[in-house]
């Protein structure tokens, strides 16, 4: 995943400073209190209740044409999401996996979410044309922190459902073929 | 009920370790210790447990065999590749699929294995002193290895994504080959990447490793070298640090080696790194530089037929025109061949999100996917990159993509996307975040030309890493000699795809068998007082 946010490349980015950044590496430990990715079935490894909330709305935008359109198979599609982004997150050797919980805590935490994002309600609150416009902002943001950032997520979320084969039906993959 | 070897093997009594349930520190003696199980790893521990040497393999990933593979992305990228088959380079420009399992990339890769091109071997000879390496010369080794792992022409009828390359390039004129490869008895599912379920694909995991293992050998898995230790001018031992069930953190516990002989076999990656890790002597400051990646470039096409990429052989067609036509002092040249298109992979290189995305992913079987590996490290403008150590001392390779190689990329997205017209593609989208599908070839053309070579904007990939200990006469320019011996350290060999001095310009497997073959056999010479030939096996 995406090398993020040294000291120095926080700092050259403009967005705040030191102090931001301070407040960002604080964010991992002030978790949300209340999430629909809280089922005690499925114990996270690497992300926070704020971590899984951004996911789904980051997952939610990036999947948008993919997911299913009746609400609670689209919950349920998305629960899938975050919790096999979960699991591709707890795969990482700890450098990579270091550089991933920075950015997830950069985008959990409201102060450093609204700066680096634009987006100043919370995730689940975010109107999706919002989260849209920041991942659009970011995929070619002359920022290459940025750029790395949208990678990260684009490449995680997008593993995480076209791995899982509830996504298969719609792009009309049949799956393996069964042997033995 | 498919047979699987290495559960019969377990079962008769294999000295196999899993270092991720010691409760205690191990220590263990050879005659030679093979840091990684991969193509040079697995081709040395048969040849050496042959002459009678005391072998000790180590491997950090796990021992994962038939039974496990089920054909899953999801399951195999985490369980068999480095990073979740998401390794990177330094400024996260180029993705490098890599094996980390017992078998290394030859258990996931997808079989194509062509012996050294002879144009490269001259290269070697003319710029790195590496006289020996003549095509007579090493002839009887890539016979040898060819032998061993079954290697030939693929016999059966491509699969529509193959059958495509050649048809498109048959209307421009260009020649095509049928890829020779290492399976026996296939089956034709079309899933080696993540794993062979039926043990058709001669791999080191079910040839060269079981070879060893009947012969006495030793194989640790779950098991990380961290560095060699020295005694003056030799190696005196290899320390381990004992992964988890995971293999991704360390335990508390080490496991150390002591041999007569070291065999660094880790990859282009980790070799080099394991070295640097090491105080092994590096005066000319030729450690880890000019790896080499075969820069790939991915082009997309819809086709109006059903592809269905997933299914058959994998790459059974290739290109060499763009390589053959290519004089190492002009523009970079490529290799064409496709890719299988499964569906993470495919969903999470194909650029953009949303709904356009998803329109993109729409219709997989009707897709064709095309790819050019670029031939990097044979022009003073290509010097590849260099492996280096982050803070964890985990090993980092920084690849800056150059003009050279942007160029190479660009020539080869409009050469790809003229042969898929040529096909009967009804469009064809180059994977870059700034195209779409265009519909017409002169639409294409125009389009590509002006698309920015950009990092993290051009998708760039690589499954070859080569290079960061090259061989060479010269000790000032080389890390080890033409046997895979270091220049400094006289019971160190390397012998693996980082002897390389340059790219291959082909899919390196066969390669890496054929040197390490030859080298094997004059080690194991040279340690018993024996003379082997290359009928060993």
């Amino acid at each position: 995943m995406s090398r993020l946010l040294s000291r120095r490349e926080l700092i050259k980015t403009g967005i705040g400073g030191v102090a931001v950044l301070v407040l960002a590496n604080c964010a991992r430990s002030n978790k949300a209190a209340i999430s629909p990715f809280a089922d005690p079935s499925y114990p996270y490894n690497i992300l926070s209740s704020a971590d899984r909330a951004m996911i789904a709305a980051v997952g939610g935008a990036m999947l948008a044409g993919a997911l299913p359109t009746e609400p609670a198979a689209r919950a349920a599609a998305l629960v899938e999401v975050v919790r096999g982004v979960d699991v591709a997150a707890a795969g990482l050797t700890p450098s990579p996996q270091g550089e991933l919980q920075q950015l997830f805590g950069l985008l959990s935490f409201p102060l450093t979410r609204g700066f680096a994002t634009g987006i100043w309600s919370s995730w689940s609150d975010a109107p999706p044309s919002d989260v849209v416009k920041f991942l659009e902002n970011w995929r070619f943001s002359n920022v290459m922190l940025f750029k790395t950032a949208y990678q990260a997520l684009h490449t995680i979320v997008m593993a995480s459902w076209y791995g899982n084969n509830v996504s298969w039906a719609q792009i009309g993959y049949p799956g393996p073929p069964r042997i033995g | 009920m498919i047979a699987d070897p290495i559960a019969l093997g377990l079962k008769k009594g294999w000295d196999v370790r899993d270092a991720s349930k010691l409760d205690r520190d191990l220590h263990l003696e050879a005659d030679v210790v093979i840091v990684g199980t991969g193509a040079g790893g697995g081709t040395a521990a048969e040849i050496l447990s042959l002459a009678g040497l005391k072998v000790v393999m180590v491997e950090t990933g796990a021992l994962l065999s038939s039974s496990d593979f089920h054909m899953l992305e999801r399951e195999a990228y985490p369980q068999m590749y480095q990073e979740s088959g998401n390794r990177q380079t330094k400024d996260k420009g180029i993705t490098i699929l890599q094996g980390r399992t017992v078998g290394g990339s030859t258990t996931v890769n997808w079989t194509s294995s062509f012996r050294t091109p002879l144009r490269t071997l001259e290269y070697w000879r003319n710029n790195f002193g590496l006289a020996d390496y003549t095509p007579e010369a090493l002839s009887p080794y890539f016979a040898l290895m060819e032998r061993r792992l079954n290697v030939a022409p693929w016999a059966v009828p491509p699969n529509e994504n193959n059958a495509i390359l050649k048809r498109g390039a048959a209307k421009l004129g260009i020649p095509t080959g049928i890829v020779p490869r290492n399976v026996k008895g296939c089956w034709n599912l079309g899933y080696c990447g993540l794993g062979c379920p039926t043990n058709a694909k001669q791999s080191m995991l079910v040839t060269t490793i079981p070879g060893a293992l009947e012969r006495g050998a030793t194989l640790i898995t779950h098991c990380r070298a961290q560095r060699f230790t020295m005694s003056g001018d030799s190696v005196s031992g290899l320390v381990c640090e004992a992964l988890d069930a995971t293999g991704l953190r360390s335990t508390p516990y080490s496991v150390t080696i002591s041999a007569k002989t070291y065999v660094a076999a880790g990859g282009s990656i980790n070799t080099p790194a394991l070295l640097l890790r090491s105080d092994i002597p590096n005066p000319h400051r030729r450690l880890g530089v000019r790896t080499f990646l075969h820069p790939v470039a991915i082009s997309a096409a819809v086709m109006p037929n059903v592809v269905n990429g997933f299914s058959g052989a994998p790459q059974t067609v290739y290109s060499d025109h763009f390589l053959e036509t290519a004089p190492f002092d002009g523009p970079i040249g490529y290799k064409l061949e496709v890719p299988p298109i499964y569906p993470l992979l495919y969903g999470s290189i194909t650029q953009g999100f949303g709904d356009k995305h998803a329109r993109l992913l729409d219709d997989m079987p009707n897709k064709e996917v095309m790819i050019a590996l670029l031939r990097d490290g044979f022009n003073d403008r290509s010097e590849g990159g260099s492996v280096e150590l982050r803070h964890d001392h985990s090993p980092q390779l920084d690849y800056p993509i150059d003009p050279y190689v942007w160029d190479g990329l660009r020539r080869s997205l409009l050469t790809m996307a003229e042969i898929q017209f040529a096909a009967g593609a009804t469009s064809v989208m180059p994977i870059h975040e700034s195209a779409w599908p265009y519909t017409s070839w002169e639409q294409a053309r125009a389009q590509i030309a002006e698309l920015p070579m950009e990092l993290l904007l051009m998708r760039v990939v690589s499954a070859h890493v080569m290079g960061g200990c090259a061989m060479g006469s010269d000790e000032h320019t080389a890390v080890v000699d033409g046997k895979g011996r270091h220049h400094q350290v006289g019971n160190l060999f390397v012998f693996d795809g980082s002897v390389f001095p340059t790219s291959i310009g082909a899919n390196p497997q066969l390669s890496i068998y054929g040197v390490v073959s030859r080298n094997a056999n004059l080690l194991a010479s040279a340690m018993t007082g024996k003379t082997f030939t290359p009928a060993l096996l």
